[in-house]
């Protein structure tokens, strides 16, 4: 059985769903023409209905709705064809309304669910449903003693709300949700999934109990903006309630905030805190009503959808199921591996990708699609493996600084000296010369100590600096010692 | 200078075309009697737009080109319509020096028909009162005086009670209006005018100050119901900036002029027979009846039995959406702002100090009525009252063409009357606030005066969209009016 957390009186399983906040990509916000442009000045990017100023009306912004509708169905879900936007009541200062327009009991997508990779192979997260509602704007508190500052450029933009069923049992499981939720909206072009940007947050929602008993009661960690923190926060609060409970205290419902300096969780408020939002209908606007040939023609444009293209992946490349699931994350990484694989062997285009340029990619902390590589630079440096001019070894060893300079991969290796020895008749005399200084050995592997095959590799490697071709020398090896 | 009172718009317009007078001199005109008034009709003026605006009108006239349907003509604009550049307050303090930087839709299409606007007219609170008793400008007195000795100022009605006023007193030819429970109709009623509450959606309620968005819907408040119509002819428009506007295509309501009211189905509802209902207007009401039996219509009985559950409804669904459409005036972004170091404080005296008590009543009531535990039992049900209600015409619209009521209970009340029991100054509402729940166009058009010689107004209510039959059946009650 997989995730279970040792208490002092025995196992505990952990429970939990996850609501996550997805900024809609669109130029324009959900009710408003305000551009959605990130970075702008502060409060350049403000209508009316963005500032809450009297007489304001909202008009939807179709394109969201069909970026909502587009989510649902890449998600397996039911779209509803008729949902009702509410307002959600609350005072606070980068709230210009006075409420929040957003969906509550008659969300756009219903039921749906998507497949994450555990351990013990496949799970299916449920989705209770996806909301389209308003972000708030944004209260900056350190520009000055006195003053608190308002930026309204987020004010209007559109979210998806993306409520999963408490369908997740461990921290890995959580970040994979995520990971995969990302990977989807990101294919589907529905959201950009930058966290670091907070376009994709998460609300999550742990319990924890005894194997095989009812549900312990939750809380629910705000606003958590890394898949890191996701981990670390779920990691201790579901410590926290083991130790609470087992010390015999209650859980108390509460909002939770997630501190990354100490990775620790604490209090926000209390359930007796909690806002009575007071939901009800937005009178300024009718009920949402998509038809069928809208939801038709959407799904007939989506796109191959990170499942899909993993199950090709599979039996087109002959990927193991890791390495497809890491490939197809990312819709960037997936169309740079295809147009590496195009015309190479799979086998070694998958584990340069997957291997040296993720692993330089996390050294420089950096995404494939913001690093400025292109597949071209490193294409031509496994053709230069591939045709033998240089050892798969040597590339290894160049990798980190080819990356880094503009030299094309030929004059690069030229450049650096490096360069495979794979004439066959220089292979010999390299051969040869060893053989003749280790003439008793040579008896002895034709007595039959075939282990001593590797030797001879060994010095000839040695021999030529490392730079004869290890197919060939293999190859000639064999053919003169046979002799 | 020419006596320009009692003039209508048509009248007007067609004297300002043969260049009998200019606008300016109509627009001075109005000017002066604005400043001479004592009434408090205006919270804002705006003489020296007005005179650009005038001059501009006359311009066009001379040169005989681009003349537009309003062409020079002065007209007043409820303070609930913002306006560009010009101080617009709903009567409260908490917006007293809030200038927009935009027009309302309904105002521009006003202007861009050629009126010129003298001024902002004063009204209810965020347009919450029958009297016109609740602004933080003071209250609006009535032109009108009872015949009895020494009597008191009356009412002008309310919210709209300004631009009722300022119709009835001559200091315009015309006003806009906001009609959300009767706002329109009843003031037109206190004030011996017509008052035009159009089915909701024919205005566009963009950069109208919002107090209760399902209901709210602007409607002119005129003298002549042939000025309601060209009043109405430029105030409606489909506008994109509202999501509640109609597409259905505006007709000209001009056409009423030719429409026939002879076998047309007059209904009566039995359940408007409200108690209290004033004895000298049931002898209206019926002198009204038999003015349409004369005409060859014919009148039917009706029944609108939810009518009861109408009022209880309304004070559930408007102070519900009042609580949230006024949580934006919080002093952080603009209006008034009570400072202090602690945010729920500022907040707190901010709202406390820049609303009036009326309004806090409401917003109380409709926070209550919203609030967890409460929802279901009072807000959820006056959803589906006003469903009933709203069934209920539908019906009744299956037996008649348009529906004859008196528009108030009582004619205008002498200023301080009702001002301590909120639920009497309700009872205002009783016979408006069924139409309003149903999104119904209404017309309130004087049919007689009581002993005192003080105006009765008779409130027709037609089909969605089917403003013509109201205009024509107001039309008939107009003529004949002095006869009756």
């Amino acid at each position: 059985m997989s995730y279970l957390i040792d208490g002092k009186t025995g196992k505990w399983e952990l429970v939990m769903g996850l609501e996550v906040h997805a900024q809609i990509k669109s130029n324009s916000k959900l009710f408003s023409k305000a551009s959605t442009f990130w970075g702008g000045k502060p409060n350049s990017q403000v209508e009316l209905v963005d500032s809450g100023m009297p007489g304001a009306l909202p008009v939807i912004n179709e394109y969201c709705v069909d970026q909502a509708i587009k989510t649902g169905l890449s998600l397996n879900a039911k779209i509803n064809k008729k949902s009702i936007f509410d307002r959600k009541n609350y005072f606070y200062p980068d709230l210009p309304q006075g409420y929040q327009i957003s969906q509550f009991e008659h969300p756009i997508v219903g039921n749906g669910f998507l497949v994450i990779e555990t351990e013990d192979g496949q799970k299916r997260i449920g989705i209770t449903r996806i909301h389209l509602e308003q972000d708030a704007g944004k209260s900056i508190h350190d520009q000055d003693n006195q003053n608190s500052f308002i930026d309204l450029n987020r004010s209007g933009c559109a979210l998806m709300e993306i409520v999963s069923e408490p369908d997740l049992n461990s921290p890995q499981e959580a970040a994979q949700y995520v990971k995969k939720l990302r990977a989807i909206l990101r294919c589907i072009g529905s959201c950009d999934g930058n966290m670091e940007r907070g376009n994709l947050r998460a609300d999550v929602n742990v319990s924890v109990r005894k194997p095989g008993q009812k549900l312990g009661t939750r809380c629910e960690i705000k606003n958590v903006n890394s898949i890191k923190f996701i981990q670390q926060a779920i990691e201790y609060e579901s410590r926290r309630q083991v130790e609470l409970i087992e010390n015999g205290q209650n859980i108390s419902q509460e909002t939770r905030l997630f501190d990354p300096n100490n990775g620790e969780t604490r209090t926000m408020r209390g359930k007796e805190e909690s806002h009575d939002y007071r939901y009800f209908p937005d009178p300024d606007l009718p009920p949402l009503v998509v038809n069928d040939d809208r939801i038709e023609k959407i799904k007939n444009e989506l796109p191959e959808l990170p499942d899909e293209k993993k199950k090709r992946f599979k039996e087109q490349y002959k990927l193991k199921d890791y390495d497809a699931e890491i490939l197809v994350e990312d819709q960037f990484v997936s169309s740079f591996f295809e147009e590496l694989a195009e015309k190479r062997d799979s086998k070694i285009v998958v584990s340069w990708v997957t291997v040296e340029l993720f692993s330089y990619l996390k050294k420089k902390d950096a995404q494939l699609q913001d690093s400025k590589i292109k597949s071209k630079k490193i294409g031509d440096l496994l053709d230069l493996i591939i045709n033998g001019s240089i050892s798969n070894r040597q590339a290894k060893e160049i990798f980190e600084e080819y990356i880094e300079t503009d030299l094309e991969a030929s004059d690069f290796i030229k450049k650096k000296g490096v360069k495979q020895v794979s004439d066959k008749s220089e292979i010999e005399a390299l051969i040869k010369s060893v053989l003749q200084k280790n003439v008793e050995m040579v008896n002895d592997y034709k007595k039959g100590k075939d282990k001593l095959f590797g030797f001879f590799v060994g010095q000839v490697m040695k021999e030529s600096k490392g730079k004869a071709n290890p197919q060939l020398v293999n190859q000639v090896l064999k053919d003169l010692l046979s002799k | 200078m020419t006596d320009f009172k009692n003039l209508d718009i048509s009248t007007a317009k067609e004297c300002l075309l043969k260049k009998e007078f200019s606008s300016l001199e109509l627009t001075e005109f109005f000017i002066d009697r604005i400043k001479k008034s004592n009434l408090n009709c205006f919270i804002t003026n705006t003489f020296e737009n007005a005179i650009e605006m005038a001059k501009e009108s006359d311009k066009k006239i001379s040169r005989n080109r681009e003349i537009r349907d309003l062409e020079g003509i002065p007209i007043g604009m409820k303070d609930l319509f913002c306006t560009k550049g010009v101080r617009t307050t709903a009567g409260s303090k908490i917006l007293e020096n809030f200038v927009p930087f935009y027009e309302s839709t309904v105002s521009n299409n006003l202007i861009s028909d050629g009126a010129v606007i003298l001024g902002k007219t004063n009204m209810d609170e965020f347009a919450m009162g029958s009297a016109n008793t609740t602004s933080f400008f003071g209250n609006v007195i009535n032109p009108l005086k009872s015949s009895e000795e020494n009597t008191k100022d009356l009412v002008p009605g309310g919210s709209s009670g300004g631009s009722a006023s300022s119709v009835a007193a001559n200091l315009c030819m015309a006003a806009t209006g906001s009609d959300t429970g009767g706002s329109i109709r009843q003031p037109a009623s206190f004030c011996g005018l017509v008052g035009l509450k159009p089915t909701y959606g024919r205005c566009s309620r963009f950069g109208m100050i919002a107090f209760a968005s399902s209901l709210d819907q602007a409607g002119p408040i005129t003298k002549t119901v042939k000025d309601a119509a060209l009043m109405l002819q430029s105030m409606s428009s489909y506008d994109e900036k509202d999501s509640t506007s109609s597409r259905k295509p505006i007709p000209q309501y001009l056409d009423f002029l030719n429409f026939d009211i002879r076998g047309k189905k007059i209904g009566l509802p039995t359940e408007y027979k409200v108690e209290g209902l004033n004895s000298d207007i049931v002898k209206v009401w019926d002198d009204t009846i038999n003015l349409f039996k004369k005409n060859g219509a014919e009148i039917v009985n009706i029944s609108l039995p939810h009518t009861s559950f109408a009022l209880p409804t309304y004070y559930i669904i408007a102070p519900a959406e009042a609580s949230a459409n006024l949580a934006r005036y919080d002093g952080v972004k603009y209006g008034f702002r009570e400072n202090s170091d602690d945010l729920e404080d500022m907040y707190e005296l901010t709202r406390a100090k820049g609303f009036g008590d009326e309004v806090k009543r409401r917003l109380m009531i409709g926070t209550y009525v919203l609030s967890a535990g409460y929802y279901d039992a009072y807000y959820l049900k006056a959803l589906k009252v006003r469903q009933l209600i709203s069934d209920d015409f539908k019906s009744a619209f299956e037996k008649c063409d348009v529906i004859l009521t008196p528009t108030t209970p009582n004619v205008a009340f002498p200023i301080g009357e009702k001002q301590n029991d909120p639920i009497e100054m309700y009872l205002n509402d009783v016979l408006t606030v069924p139409a309003s729940l149903a999104g119904l166009p209404a017309i309130s058009v004087t049919a007689g005066k009581n002993s005192n010689n003080l105006p009765i107004g008779m409130q027709v209510i037609g089909r969605p969209f089917d403003e013509i039959s109201i205009l024509a059946a107001g039309k008939l009650i107009e003529e004949y009016r002095s006869f009756l």
